[in-house]
């Protein structure tokens, strides 16, 4: 369970995040969603660790972030974003393996493989660099690396973000199963409205300029949406969502 | 590393033979002196070497410091020059002034090679110039003294004060004011009254008439605890007392300057004195038989030891700095400020400055280089780890890679490829700084270049400066293999 209460995070005079309060239960996959520069990077960075917010408090299963070890927070930690975040110096087995030797632990044998099959990564290209993967099976490798220490929150920022769409279809189906299977409490930051119905259909959170906007089901957003801004963001992006979920009531 | 240093040392003082060093300055009839006093001191029975010295301060000290035991000087530049505070006038009051430093000089050579001043004849005559004073007529002559002479105590300023001569005049390096004077560059120039070419180019000698320029006996110059340590070694080098007379000297300079009888060409100082010791005191020396492929090995080896311990001292320091900066902007600004301003100082001034704490010789053109190397290194390390995507530290950090682990496993190896191209420019700029080590004895491909810059032999700099060209292009494909074998794979693609 995340808790994230009044957080506030200023670059400059802009503020990015302005008394965001949010709660993500346990075993779901919650997405947020709202147009570039809403604060929905920065929000998923904070609840990590990597940007400290000016004001409030996130607490992870009932602990201020403050008061984990860092090491330990990091652990229970999969992360993966847009450009994948592979190292190139390293192959995709090298840098699948660096959470373990960062964290001084062992896999398991057969846990790459394991995971390999599970993203549907073909283990052929487990001795590449990154320079020599696609967009897509770079993706797959970052998501590997995300998986590899079994963490129990996997936060993803716009991970099909730099994909074709027909591969990012693809992965798009794998995420989705690989979710249901998992069954982890998944955040999934996203611009496109189509891919968040699609993967949390039920707890979609639209962000503008620094606030909620609203939060709930998307059929619930589409039905009642809380203010005008949340029935243009659905709209423009209607067609594709139909084209992803089936037709929109 | 400390084990074979051991072992090198052992292996040298195995020889068993004892060893003395003794020194010359960097000119020509120095440098004859210097062998000839070799070759004496060989056949007391010791390995003897000659270590060259690019001017008369730097041959005292490195003998009142026991770095050499002897070296040839003349009782003029003792008196004006190096003793000049103490006002001497006899060599008696010379001999009590040496003793009390722990010197002692020889009967004088047998030759006065004194400063002169020499225009062409053409000059002399179209001017009807006959003595130093005549300049002061002609204050459109252009005058060029030998760097030395220009700041002396016996050179330029008493001249120019004791003649009231009003010509402006600039400093020139010896070997090169004579072409400078056939070629009419300049009108008139100092003159070491032995020099073979005044002969040869029938220079005109000016008189000094008001006796400004003092007597310059040749003698040789040598530590009084010589005499405990080693009588047989002393004895030896005192036969040098009277045996050449001027016109000898001459002939022992025109034959190393200009080439002996039946166009025998140019002959080594080295040679000329072997052949001058086995002629007046029936040796049977050898110019050391010092080939070209064994000078430049040594040099090399000299060279690579400038080059390699400077570079290692500056990696060791300048890594860490660099990390260091681009982890803390707060230290950032002071790091790169001061190494960019070592950088900014000339190589030769740094080198000058060094002498002051360090004295003259390897250690101290070690340090200069390893100052000047730290720049590239630092600021290529500095900005390799702050170039590194914002994405990729970011993800580093979300891993749970943090301090050195971070360092090691993704910072470093992705600033690798940066830090050595710092590595790399600091090296071969390195190797071509190191030539400058020549002025300051240190040894290396900066020895002949410099020698031979002082006796005008374009060879002898050609065997420093064409090694030393091919040392900086080896050293630049030995970092671009070097890059191919130790940056990752991943990084080339």
């Amino acid at each position: 369970m995340i808790e994230l209460s009044r957080i506030t995070k200023r670059f400059g005079s802009h503020a990015a995040l302005d008394g965001v309060d949010l709660s993500i239960p346990k075993a779901t996959t919650t997405a947020l969603i709202g147009p570039s520069g809403c604060g929905k990077s920065t929000l998923l960075r904070v609840i990590i660790g990597l940007i400290e917010a000016d004001e409030g408090e996130v607490t992870i299963e009932g602990r201020p972030l403050a008061a984990w070890n860092q090491r330990e927070l990091r652990q229970r930690f999969g992360y993966a974003i847009q450009s994948g975040g592979l190292f190139p110096h390293l192959t995709a087995r090298q840098n699948i393996e660096l959470p373990a030797r960062a964290h001084r632990c062992a896999l398991k044998p057969g846990r790459i493989a394991e995971l390999a099959e599970l993203t549907h990564l073909d283990p052929s290209l487990l001795d590449r660099f990154s320079a020599e993967l696609s967009g897509g099976q770079r993706q797959r490798v970052a998501l590997v690396r995300a998986l590899v220490l079994d963490p129990d929150i996997l936060l993803l920022d716009e991970p099909l973000g730099a994909l074709d769409p027909m591969v990012r279809a693809d992965l798009q189906r794998d995420l989705k199963s690989l979710f249901d299977e998992l069954n982890k409490t998944v955040v999934l930051v996203t611009h496109d409205l189509a891919e968040a119905a699609y993967l949390a259909p039920a707890d979609i959170v639209l962000l503008r300029e620094g606030r909620i906007a609203q939060r709930g089901a998307f059929a619930h957003l589409r039905a009642e949406p809380a203010e005008p801004f949340v029935t243009s963001f659905i709209e423009a992006q209607t067609e594709r969502v139909a084209a992803l979920v089936g037709a929109v009531p | 590393m400390i084990r074979w240093l051991l072992v090198i040392v052992l292996a040298a003082s195995a020889a068993g033979q004892e060893r003395v060093v003794v020194g010359s300055k960097s000119f020509t009839e120095s440098a004859i002196l210097g062998h000839m006093l070799v070759a004496l001191a060989e056949d007391a029975g010791v390995k003897a070497d000659l270590k060259s010295f690019p001017g008369s301060s730097v041959a005292f000290a490195a003998l009142r410091a026991s770095e050499i035991i002897a070296y040839p000087e003349y009782t003029g530049t003792l008196k004006r020059e190096l003793l000049a505070e103490l006002g001497l006038e006899t060599d008696d009051e010379l001999r009590d002034a040496l003793a009390k430093l722990g010197l002692a000089m020889s009967e004088p050579i047998g030759f006065n090679n004194t400063y002169a001043v020499g225009v062409t004849r053409a000059t002399a005559d179209r001017l009807s110039l006959q003595t130093i004073g005549d300049l002061a007529s002609h204050p459109d002559l252009r005058l060029a003294f030998s760097n030395e002479f220009m700041n002396r105590g016996d050179g330029w300023p008493g001249l120019r004060d004791t003649y009231g001569l009003p010509n402006p005049a600039r400093g020139i390096e010896h070997a090169l004011s004579y072409p400078a004077l056939a070629q009419g560059q300049i009108d008139a120039t100092d003159l070491y009254s032995t020099d073979a070419q005044i002969a040869a180019m029938g220079l005109a000698v000016l008189e000094d008439d008001r006796g400004y320029f003092p007597r310059y006996d040749a003698v040789v110059l040598y530590r009084l605890d010589l005499a405990e340590r080693n009588p047989a070694v002393l004895a030896s080098l005192l036969k040098l007392g009277g045996a050449i007379d001027e016109a000898r000297m001459r002939s022992y300079n025109e034959r190393a300057e200009l080439g002996g009888p039946n166009d025998e060409g140019r002959v080594p100082p080295a040679v000329v004195a072997a052949d001058a010791v086995n002629e007046l005191f029936g040796l049977e020396a050898e110019a050391s038989s010092s080939t070209l492929a064994s000078r430049v090995l040594l040099r090399t080896r000299q060279h690579l030891v400038l080059v390699g311990v400077s570079m290692g001292i500056a990696i060791a320091i300048a890594l860490p700095l660099g990390v260091v900066a681009a982890r803390s902007r707060a230290f950032a600004g002071p790091v790169l400020g001061i190494t960019g301003v070592l950088q900014t100082v000339p190589a030769l001034a740094l080198l000058v400055l060094l002498i002051g704490p360090l004295g003259i010789g390897a250690p101290t053109a070690i340090v200069a280089l390893l100052l000047y190397s730290l720049l590239p290194i630092v600021r290529n390390t500095h900005a390799g780890l702050t170039g590194i995507a914002g994405d990729l530290v970011e993800s580093a950090d979300a891993i749970g890679l943090a301090g050195l682990d971070r360092l090691r496993r993704v910072e470093l190896p992705l600033a690798l490829p940066t830090i050595l191209a710092g590595i790399k420019i600091a090296a071969v700029i390195n190797v071509g700084t190191a030539t400058l080590g020549g002025f300051i004895s240190a040894g290396g491909y900066g020895q002949p270049i410099f020698t031979g810059i002082t006796q005008n032999n374009f060879a002898l700099i050609l065997e420093g400066a064409v090694p030393a060209a091919a040392m900086a292009v080896l050293v630049q494909l030995a970092f671009d293999g070097l890059e191919r074998l130790v940056v990752p794979r991943g990084l080339r693609l």
